[in-house]
């Protein structure tokens, strides 16, 4: 877009164009201050009003009782990650590679249809399948970390898929045909060739995912039950059932800090990926 | 063949819970068995006539219609400003209008709750109407923004080298090309904001809750297949939308899968 192609107008009519979504914008980082200074406010049990200023909340994140909270969460986003990434690759892979449009047409729609359902629903759905109605599953899983990641990589693979998609549908066939003509067996060509070139897609598709996973709610809250806990359900019991929301605050601040951290991570290494390697 | 049989199965996991709401909203009994002893339609009467669900589909309807027709003009501006106009610090203004997507519902939710109680405004709508025009927005003005690039200045100068006011070429020329992308934005705008959980819980009332929300209340406090009807409406809707869109906006463009054969 060079900058002489732009219609007269200028400077006046694009900071009026933009005024309206900046004021909404403007508002949600009010709310969010709101937030930051909470979790910097003192608690007063059995008030909405707060004290004066403390790092009482955050010293409370780190408080055995929510210790183990904030350690599920970490262990439950690593493993999340992982199963997703392996889950997610063969259908990514079919996707991108499909031949026909109708059948990439009817992968699409299987992909995203979850993604559009909404998560109470799918995390209903989820708690019939893990409770014992249907299937007698030989270990419990309905309210068990088990039951949460299956939840956890199913709500995420939809995304996943799209990202590795995009990212294995930008490698030229070319270089997966020209390791095979050199004899290379289908294995090795996935290994040393598709995989290598798809790690932008897997590495960004990771983080994402993991950021996502971090301050998931509605999994974790109806098919953990109240006995799996991840960061975001703490939030939501300090903040509407407790009414101690400086100590919600605090939680959420945490999450939020964990979030942007890693998705910072993926624009890097994203924009390192666009400037480094041109592909076809 | 291995390959394939994997990805089916893949599929199957991504669908099976689909399948086992659908089983489940036509059993006959409150408990589930499986086969099914047979088909009953008690629990979508059941749906159809909670008062809970009913006030909630209604405040659906206000909160998306709503949030969606402000979002759609406001994106619009704001897409075009960022495309066209030689706004300074452009990157910087597009991250900000797009960092919705990415900050986690409960510090959204839990900050919109706060601000709501220093306003004096506690499980008043318009807060609850707010917070959805900020969460999409960014839907909006992504999907409007890749039309906008994709308009060629040449017809909107055509016309104003025939005579047309600016505002005519807005309407005559402007407007119906970006028309695609307009839809595009609106589809996403009514998908994210009907289905917004998160948020929602943190800032809404009995009063004022809409469907995902009563739908969690109703999960955590009953466990008969009401809901299962429930879910079955709402996922039939939502299919029919991405089939449709699928067939007019060819979503894997939209995503930017290429086709690469």
């Amino acid at each position: 877009m060079a900058a002489a192609e732009a219609p007269r107008g200028g400077r006046a009519l694009g900071l009026a164009l933009l005024a309206p979504s900046l004021a909404a914008m403007a508002l949600f980082a009010v709310a969010l201050g709101a937030l930051f200074q909470f979790s910097l406010l003192e608690f007063i049990p059995g008030s909405l009003r707060t004290g004066g200023l403390t790092g009482k909340n955050f010293q409370a994140v780190l408080a055995p009782q929510y210790l183990r909270y904030i350690w599920d969460t970490i262990v439950l986003s690593v493993l999340t990650t992982v199963l997703t990434l392996v889950a997610a690759y063969p259908v990514a892979y079919a996707l991108a590679r499909a031949r026909s449009a109708r059948l990439r047409s009817l992968l699409l729609v299987l992909t995203l249809a979850p993604f559009f359902t909404g998560a109470i629903v799918r995390t209903y759905a989820w708690m019939l399948v893990l409770g014992n109605s249907f299937v007698r599953w030989p270990v419990k899983l309905l309210f068990e970390p088990e039951g949460v990641l299956v939840g956890l990589v199913h709500f995420s693979m939809p995304t996943m898929i799209l990202i590795l998609a995009a990212a294995i549908s930008h490698i030229d066939p070319v270089y997966e045909r020209a390791a095979a003509s050199l004899g290379a067996r289908p294995a090795r060509v996935f290994w040393r060739v598709t995989l290598p070139l798809s790690m932008p897609g897997i590495a960004s598709g990771a983080l994402v995912v993991f950021a996502w996973t971090f301050s998931a709610f509605p999994t974790p809250e109806l098919l953990g039950g109240g006995r799996v806990k991840m960061i975001a359900n703490v939030v939501k019991d300090l903040a509407l059932d407790a009414f101690n929301w400086p100590g919600s605050a605090a939680f959420a601040v945490v999450a939020l800090a964990v979030t942007f951290v890693l998705l910072a991570a993926v624009s890097r290494f994203l924009g390192r990926a666009a400037a480094g390697g041109g592909h076809a | 063949m291995i390959g394939r049989l994997v990805v089916i199965a893949l599929l199957a996991f991504m669908t099976l819970p689909t399948v086992v709401v659908l089983l489940a909203s036509f059993n006959p009994t409150a408990i589930l068995s499986f086969p099914p002893d047979g088909l009953s339609l008690r629990w979508y009467e059941n749906a159809l006539t909670y008062p809970q669900f009913r006030r909630a589909a209604v405040n659906s309807v206000i909160v998306t219609a709503t949030s969606a027709l402000l979002a759609l003009p406001i994106g619009t501006a704001a897409a075009l400003a960022l495309v066209r106009h030689p706004v300074a610090a452009r990157g910087v203004w597009a991250a900000v209008l797009l960092s919705p997507l990415v900050i986690p519902g409960v510090a959204a939710g839990l900050g919109f709750l706060i601000l709501a109680a220093k306003l004096g405004l506690l499980a008043n709508r318009a807060v609850l109407i707010a917070a959805h025009v900020v969460l999409v927005l960014p839907f909006v003005v992504r999907s409007v923004m890749v039309s906008v690039v994709n308009l060629d200045p040449m017809l909107e100068r055509a016309a104003a080298s025939l005579g047309a006011s600016p505002w005519r070429v807005f309407r005559r020329v402007t407007l119906p090309l970006l028309r695609p992308g307009l839809f595009a934005a609106l589809l996403f705008a009514v998908i994210v904001s009907i289905n917004e959980f998160v948020v929602s819980l943190f800032v809404s009332s009995r009063v004022t809750e809409i469907l995902p929300v009563a739908m969690f209340t109703y999960v955590v406090n009953y466990t008969d297949p009401t809901m299962a009807a429930v879910s079955v409406l709402f996922i039939a809707a939502t299919f029919v939308t991405v089939f449709v869109a699928d067939r007019f906006l060819r979503l894997s463009r939209v995503f930017q899968i290429d086709e690469h054969q």
